[in-house]
């Protein structure tokens, strides 16, 4: 019989990452391999297109669209400003005339004669890249980015929304099966700028309180689905997050609903209250798969240790394991497997599938479909 | 060449890829003889497409205990090329279609939006591509949001039509000035320039080729839209399907070597299922509609009347957008198709789960029913979108290709019409695996309400890609391999379904149905208006028995209403369903009387065990 492997989240206390930082256009790259760069640092920098605007321009002055260049004041390539006279049509013997404004700042790219329209083009907008993580530069790609290298503590989570942030990790629950509540928040200090961390649970209002203190980011076990309804102001329905703007980052390292954080999740964090952090909430679940995922550096020494090749854990499902069970009745319990039968067998839905037994922490023994755990590493 | 004897099918999903292995038997005809998987590897750390197939092709050779592939792995042994015709080893035939890589995805463009855009939309898909935006004059953005938005998707390829041929010229120049202002970026490759198609008014090609022959890979081929009477679609699905080929798999990983390996050209998987619909469809004289449901996105085909259409939901599907079909339908009519009492909150959760950890089922009964219940409205949103798109050119008569020219006029009506649908095939998993066949028939009943007589089938391991590349192939026997693979061993009849169109009061007579033939000729059947049943007649997998039903005056099956009906019903592991709980279908308002119809629909078609209704009885009974 073949190994049975079933995919898990990473959680790891040292792991060597790379972490690829690409413009969406080319651009320049403003590090070279070997630089030291800090996780706020802008490693390249480029400028997208401006906005396009388009004018009717033959139809309101009155002539056919091959007329308009004889009637233009300005020609393609020209830069204009907002408000100035790009054409201009004299008629009865010069005692009226009817002018085009330019509606922006920018440059003129098309005079069509064809449709009688001008299309304007604003001013490039800036974009920049940060490195996300104090690093060093391991790989400069020509004009669209770098390859930057850091070791630390690496966390992946589940789900995420909002893209990046940067702060300082703050620990607010006393363990990882507790709900961080607004009475917590009212004795938490200052936390402008935070990464606060959660247990079990953070409900909308919590959100919404951390929102008003400057909280960068969140990480907490579970998330109720309602609420991040309420949240967003609309329902997410498919896992590609990264684009959301609702003040802070969020990472829910479980699941949906009141789950308890990990064990080793928890302990990690907890070891690393107050050190700078890195969390990312960009989620895509679908061929390709990208998780959101906290970053605590704790070195940029790489003798010796090989870089984590893919993020897609794939565990071997072994007796005496622990696991999590990711799906109702069980769902969110830990257990430990007592036996991996080899054998698909009929489950209660009469559907015949590969199981395994668990022992739940209360001493019952259940019987699983395999694809409803996640292995739980120890360590 | 002699005839097909071996051949081996590949189809690259975006996680799976699926192999299967076809012989011609010592009875003459082509069977399925075995089947294998392995994950897709376009994706790092592999990225090279053909490792997923050597490996699920090592699988067949290991069950076959037979070798297919060449000792250095660079391609299969075909026989009477690397190996003598009669040689035991190696086949005749590989063929593969793919999706993997999120498949071919489009922009269409084109000047308005029921008309010519509406067209060019018809065309993508059909050819295979998602289409993610469809671009025209009359959409409601301003032009800026156009270059935004062709700036943001980055597409494989753009379609842009408009104008027939010698009319409107100044719109489509000015798209075209549009597509060029946003300079938009392929997809894959930062290099390479992004494939435009233009379809429209042959009288502005020069004109399109000098806004934007130098800026992309422009080709141009014959107006979609000739004339507002005309939809011509062939010329550019087949130019969808080369660039795909030219462009969009040289890009993937492992295509370039993968194509060299086929027997025919590599297909995008929807537009090989879209050929199969379309020949199964010629094969029975029949209106044939096809739905296959997947994680991410439900795909949906149907030819009515010899034409064919096919339609994307990109967002309805089982896992992957399991929360967006309850963000679009919305909790209620979800709820519709539960008996028992499930708290709205847990629900949501439940959803968004299944969402972030696609890849669990359903342990318990109950959650079993949650995500049936979530597949009819998949299912049901999907035929709507279809419906929206599989209709008459607008305002105008109209002439539409695939071989057969006819006549009709139109006024934009769906070409859906329930009532002269004849076959239904389901595919995908929830469809497919369902642990009881009935569960398939009314999950599909429940979603489409066929009405009058409609055969129900479920393709058994989705092998519809499979049999439409294959039947490609330029080789004697292919088509028939294709055909008869897809009878003997793909289609899994579950039975015919009669449902009569009216709405009646509960307990009336609805209809009678007599068996015109075989030994139980002359019996008859009666049922009243609110029920869902199985005909009580003996008809084995396949079987046909002829039948007259004859509906009460104000109800209908096919021949108007009160007016009887001849028909031919076929058996299948189902079994006859009667489906008398009326069209359109309404449910209970108040929940208590609705959980308890639906308990009894569900009971008298043995739906799910009896423990489950047992343990959901609450005070219902």
């Amino acid at each position: 019989m073949a190994r049975a492997y079933t995919p898990g989240l990473r959680v790891s206390a040292d792991d060597v990452l790379l972490r690829e930082r690409v413009l969406p256009l080319k651009g320049d790259v403003l590090v070279k391999e070997g630089d030291k760069v800090k996780a706020e640092d802008v490693i390249a920098r480029t400028e997208l297109p401006g906005n396009i605007s388009i004018m009717k321009a033959a139809n309101r002055l009155g002539v056919l669209p091959k007329e308009l260049p004889k009637y233009m004041l300005k020609k393609e390539g020209d830069e204009v400003k907002k408000g100035e006279v790009i054409a201009e049509i004299r008629t009865f013997f010069g005692l009226f005339k009817s002018q085009l404004k330019s509606p922006i700042d920018g440059t003129i790219q098309t005079i069509s004669t064809d449709t009688g329209q001008i299309i304007f083009q604003e001013h490039p907008i800036p974009v920049e890249v940060r490195a996300y993580v104090d690093s060093v530069v391991e790989e400069v790609m020509e004009q669209e980015g770098a390859v930057v290298k850091t070791r630390g503590v690496f966390i992946q989570g589940i789900f995420g929304i909002g893209s990046e942030a940067v702060g300082k990790l703050k620990v607010l629950v006393d363990s990882r099966s507790e709900e961080l509540t607004l009475d917590k928040l009212r004795s938490a200090g200052d936390l402008s700028g935070c990464i606060v961390v959660s247990g079990s649970y953070t409900s909308k209002d919590v959100i919404y309180e951390l929102r008003k203190r400057g909280a960068a980011g969140l990480i907490t076990g579970g998330i109720g689905a309602k609420d991040l309804m309420d949240v967003l102001g609309y329902d997410i329905g498919v896992a590609v997050t990264g684009n959301e703007n609702i003040g802070l980052v969020i990472v829910v390292t479980e699941g949906f609903g009141r789950i308890e954080m990990a064990e080793k999740t928890y302990r990690l964090l907890k070891e690393n209250d107050g050190a700078k952090t890195s969390i990312s909430g960009v989620t895509q679940i679908r061929a390709g798969v990208i998780r959101p995922e906290v970053v605590i550096v704790k070195s940029l020494e790489f003798e010796g240790k090989e870089e984590l090749k893919s993020l897609t854990v794939a565990n071997e499902l072994k007796v005496g394991g622990k696991v999590r069970i990711i799906r109702q009745p069980y769902f969110g319990l830990i257990g430990e497997v007592v036996e991996l039968p080899p054998e698909p067998q009929v489950i209660e839905t009469e559907t015949k599938v590969r199981v395994l037994k668990v022992r739940l922490a209360d001493g019952r023994e259940v019987v699983l479909p395999r694809a409803n755990v996640e292995i739980i590493e120890e360590g | 060449m002699a005839e097909l004897r071996r051949i081996i099918a590949t189809d690259c999903g975006s996680t799976t890829t699926k192999a299967i292995l076809i012989e011609l038997g010592d009875d003459g005809h082509y069977h399925l003889v075995k089947r294998a998987e392995a994950p897709t590897t376009v994706e790092a750390p592999f990225e090279d497409v053909t490792i997923g197939v050597i490996n699920a092709v090592e699988e067949l050779e290991e069950l076959m205990g037979q070798k297919y592939l060449k000792e250095d792995r660079s391609g299969f042994m075909i026989r009477g090329v690397d190996l003598p015709e009669d040689s035991e080893e190696g086949v005749d035939a590989y063929v593969s279609t793919s999706s993997a890589g999120g498949g071919l995805q489009m922009v269409v463009v084109g000047v308005v939006k029921e008309m010519t855009a509406e067209s060019a939309q018809r065309a993508a898909l059909g050819a295979g591509a998602i289409v993610m935006e469809v671009i025209a004059i009359n959409d409601g953005r301003l032009p800026h949001e156009r270059v935004k938005v062709l700036r943001q998707l980055r597409p494989d390829m753009i379609l842009l039509a408009g104008g027939t041929d010698g009319g409107d010229r100044n719109h489509v120049v000015a798209m075209a000035e549009m597509i060029s202002a946003a300079n938009p970026k392929a997809r894959l490759g930062l290099e390479y320039k992004l494939p435009v198609i233009f379809a429209g008014n042959k009288l502005v090609r020069d004109k399109i080729k000098e806004i934007l022959g130098g800026k992309t890979a422009l080709s141009v081929v014959d107006n979609i839209r000739p004339s507002l009477e005309k939809e011509n679609l062939q010329p550019t699905r087949q130019k969808i399907q080369e660039l795909f080929l030219q462009h969009v798999m040289k890009q993937a990983p492992g295509y370039d070597k993968l194509m060299k390996w086929t027997s025919a050209p590599i297909m995008p998987t929807p537009a090989a299922v879209g050929y199969l619909v379309q020949e199964v469809a010629k094969a029975r004289g029949e209106n044939v509609l096809g739905v296959d449901i997947g994680g991410a996105t439900t795909d949906v085909f149907s030819v009515f009347d010899n034409i064919f259409n096919r339609t994307v939901s990109a967002n309805y599907g089982m896992s992957y957008s399991i929360s967006n079909v309850l963000a679009e339908t919305g909790l209620e009519n979800v709820m519709r198709w539960v008996p028992f009492d499930i708290d709205e909150e847990d629900l949501r959760n439940r959803v968004k789960n299944k969402m972030i950890r696609p890849t669990t089922i359903p342990q318990t009964i109950e959650e079993l029913v949650v995500e049936q219940a979530i597949a009819r409205e998949a299912l049901r949103l999907s035929l709507e979108q279809h419906k929206m798109l599989a209709v008459g050119l607008k305002g105008a008569q109209r002439q539409r290709d695939i071989a057969d020219t006819f006549t009709q006029t139109v006024s934009g009506e769906t070409l859906i019409k329930m009532m002269k649908l004849d076959l239904i095939i389901g595919s995908g998993g929830v469809l497919s695996h369902a642990p009881r066949r009935v569960q398939s028939a009314m999950m599909m009943i429940d979603a489409f309400l066929p009405e009058g007589v409609t055969m129900l089938t479920v393709d058994s391991i989705f092998m519809m890609p499979h049999l439409g590349v294959l039947a490609h192939v330029e080789r004697e026997g292919a088509k028939r391999a294709a055909m008869e693979v897809f009878d003997r061993d793909c289609l899994i009849r579950l039975g015919s379904c009669i449902s009569p169109v009216g709405v009646g009061k509960e307990g009336e007579k609805c209809l009678t149905i007599e068996v015109l033939e075989g030994k139980e000729a002359g019996k008859k059947f009666e049922f009243v208006f609110g029920e869902i049943k199985k005909l009580p007649v003996e008809l084995g997998v396949g079987e046909r028995l002829k039948i007259k039903i004859t509906p009460a005056p104000r109800y209908d099956v096919g021949a108007g209403r009160g007016r009887p009906l001849e028909a031919i019903l076929e058996g299948g592991v189902v079994g006859v369903i009667v489906d008398t709980r009326g069209r359109p279908l309404k449910l209970p308002a108040d929940k208590k009387e609705r959980v308890a119809r639906l308990r009894k629909w569900y009971k008298d078609l043995d739906l799910y065990p009896e423990v489950f209704f047992q343990r959901t009885a609450g005070g219902d009974e």
